[in-house]
C-alpha cells in the first residue's frame, strides 16, 4: 500500500468525472413535453382509438398499417366506435395533427427516439407564423 | 419435521395447481371483448386475380406520344430526374424494338416504320417473378390477391439481387438521395430513400380508390389494364383479337404486359 494516497485522488478523481452529468445537472429535471394539438385535432375530439392507448402503443397501429397497407393491400380501418379512416401516415395522421414538430418530434427528441419515417414519408408542409 | 413423500407431493401438486389457476380464471372470467377493429379496403377498390396490361403500340408514332405518359406515372409517384445514367430511376420508359424484344421476335431488317416507333417498357409484373425469389428480405413479393409484383420499401436493403435477377432491367437503385431530384412532390405519395430498389408498382394505390393506373390513365385509350384470368375483360378480349408479344417469353416468367404490334 505504497502508492495508497495516489489510488485514493485517482479514485475520486475518476468517481467526479463519471458522475459529472449527475452532480452537474442535479435538482434539473427537463419537464416532459407537452404535446400541441391543431385545431383540427381538438375538433375532433377523439383519435384512431382512445388518447390513452395513441399515447402509448401508436408504434404498435402504426406498424400494424404498414404491415396490411404494403403487404395485405388493405386499407380501410374501421375503429371500435365504427368511424373509418384510410390507413395513411402522410395522408391520415398527419392530416389532423399537421404540426409535427410540436406533436411528433417534441417527445421523440425528449425520449431521443429517431423515427425514420420522414426519410419516405413526406411531412406536412411548415406551417407559417 | 416429519413429512412424508405422499405429503409432499400432495403439496407440490397443490400449489402447481393455485398457480396455474389465476390465468385460467381470468380467461374464463374475462368480459367479452369489445368491437374488434375492422380492416378492410374500400367498396370502389378495383379488384383482379392477375392484372395485366395490353399496350398498342401500333398507335405511338414517336417519342413526343410516350412521353405524357412517362410523366404522369413518374409526377404522381416522386419519381426523380437524374440525368447522370448510371444514377437513373425510371418506373416506366420508352425502348427501341430491337432493344425491347431481342431475343423474341426477329429484329433483322425491320420494317422502318416498327424499327423507330416507341415501345413503352415496365415492369411486367410475371407471374413467375424472379426478383421475388431472388429477394433475401421478402421486400419485394408477389400480391396474393391481385398479382401485382410489390415493393415494401420498408424491408428492402439495397442488396440490388432482384435486380440482377429482372430480366427486363425495370428496377432501378437510389444511388443518390432522391429527394433533391423530384422537382414537384406529390404530398400524397411517399418518396424513397437512398439505398433502396424502387420499380412500378401498377399503381396499386390507385386501384384501392378505385381509378386505373396513372399511365393507362394518360393513354387516351392506347393503353389496356384489367384482368387477365377474367375470360370477359377487356385486356383478354384484345389479346384474343389481335396479335401480341411478351418481352422474353422464353424465359418462363410470363410477363402480364403485351403488345399488339
Amino acid at each position: 500500500m505504497n502508492n495508497k494516497k495516489w489510488i485514493i485522488t485517482g479514485l475520486a478523481v475518476f468517481l467526479i468525472i463519471v458522475l459529472f452529468p449527475f452532480w452537474y445537472n442535479r435538482g434539473k429535471a427537463v419537464p416532459p413535453p407537452e404535446v400541441k394539438l391543431t385545431d383540427k385535432a381538438k375538433a375532433a375530439k377523439e383519435c384512431v382509438l382512445s388518447k390513452e392507448y395513441m399515447r402509448a402503443e401508436h408504434m404498435q397501429i402504426l406498424d400494424l398499417w404498414r404491415e396490411v397497407v404494403v403487404r395485405g393491400g388493405q386499407r380501410t380501418y374501421t375503429n371500435p366506435k365504427g368511424k373509418s379512416f384510410v390507413m395513411s401516415l402522410s395522408n391520415t395522421c398527419l392530416d389532423c395533427h399537421s404540426n409535427k414538430a410540436d406533436f411528433c418530434d417534441k417527445c421523440h427528441n425528449y425520449a431521443s427516439v429517431r423515427p425514420y419515417c420522414w426519410d419516405c414519408h413526406i411531412e406536412p408542409p411548415k406551417e407559417k407564423s | 419435521m416429519d413429512t412424508s413423500r405422499r405429503r409432499l407431493l400432495q403439496l407440490l401438486g397443490l400449489s402447481a395447481a393455485a398457480l396455474s389457476a389465476p390465468p385460467v380464471l381470468d380467461a374464463l372470467a374475462a368480459a367479452p371483448p369489445a368491437a374488434e377493429p375492422k380492416i378492410g379496403t374500400a367498396k370502389e377498390a378495383l379488384t383482379a386475380k392477375q392484372w395485366a396490361m395490353v399496350i398498342d403500340t401500333r398507335q405511338f408514332k414517336k417519342e413526343d406520344d410516350v412521353l405524357p405518359l412517362i410523366e404522369a406515372c413518374h409526377k404522381i409517384h416522386n419519381v426523380p430526374k437524374i440525368d447522370f445514367k448510371r444514377w437513373e430511376i425510371k418506373w416506366i420508359w420508352s425502348t427501341e424494338y430491337q432493344h425491347a424484344f431481342s431475343g423474341t421476335a426477329s429484329t433483322r431488317f425491320l420494317s422502318e416504320e416498327v424499327e423507330h416507333r416507341p415501345f413503352l417498357v415496365l415492369c411486367n409484373h410475371c407471374e413467375n417473378p424472379p426478383c421475388v425469389r431472388a429477394c433475401p428480405t421478402k421486400a419485394t413479393f408477389k400480391r396474393e390477391s391481385d398479382g401485382i409484383v410489390m415493393m415494401d420499401f420498408h424491408r428492402c436493403i439495397g442488396c440490388r439481387f432482384c435486380m440482377a435477377a429482372c430480366p427486363f432491367g425495370a428496377r432501378s437503385f437510389n444511388y443518390r438521395d432522391p429527394r433533391p431530384f423530384i422537382k414537384e412532390t406529390n404530398q400524397l405519395f411517399p418518396t424513397r430513400m437512398k439505398g433502396v430498389v424502387e420499380k412500378c408498382n401498377f399503381c396499386n394505390e390507385r386501384l384501392a380508390e378505385g381509378k386505373l393506373p396513372a399511365c393507362v390513365e394518360a393513354s387516351d385509350g392506347k393503353l389496356k389494364f384489367g384482368d387477365l384470368f377474367d375470360e370477359k375483360s377487356e385486356v383478354r378480349e384484345l389479346i384474343k383479337t389481335n396479335y401480341t408479344i411478351r418481352r422474353k417469353v422464353n424465359l418462363g416468367t410470363e410477363p402480364a404486359v403485351y403488345y399488339i404490334v
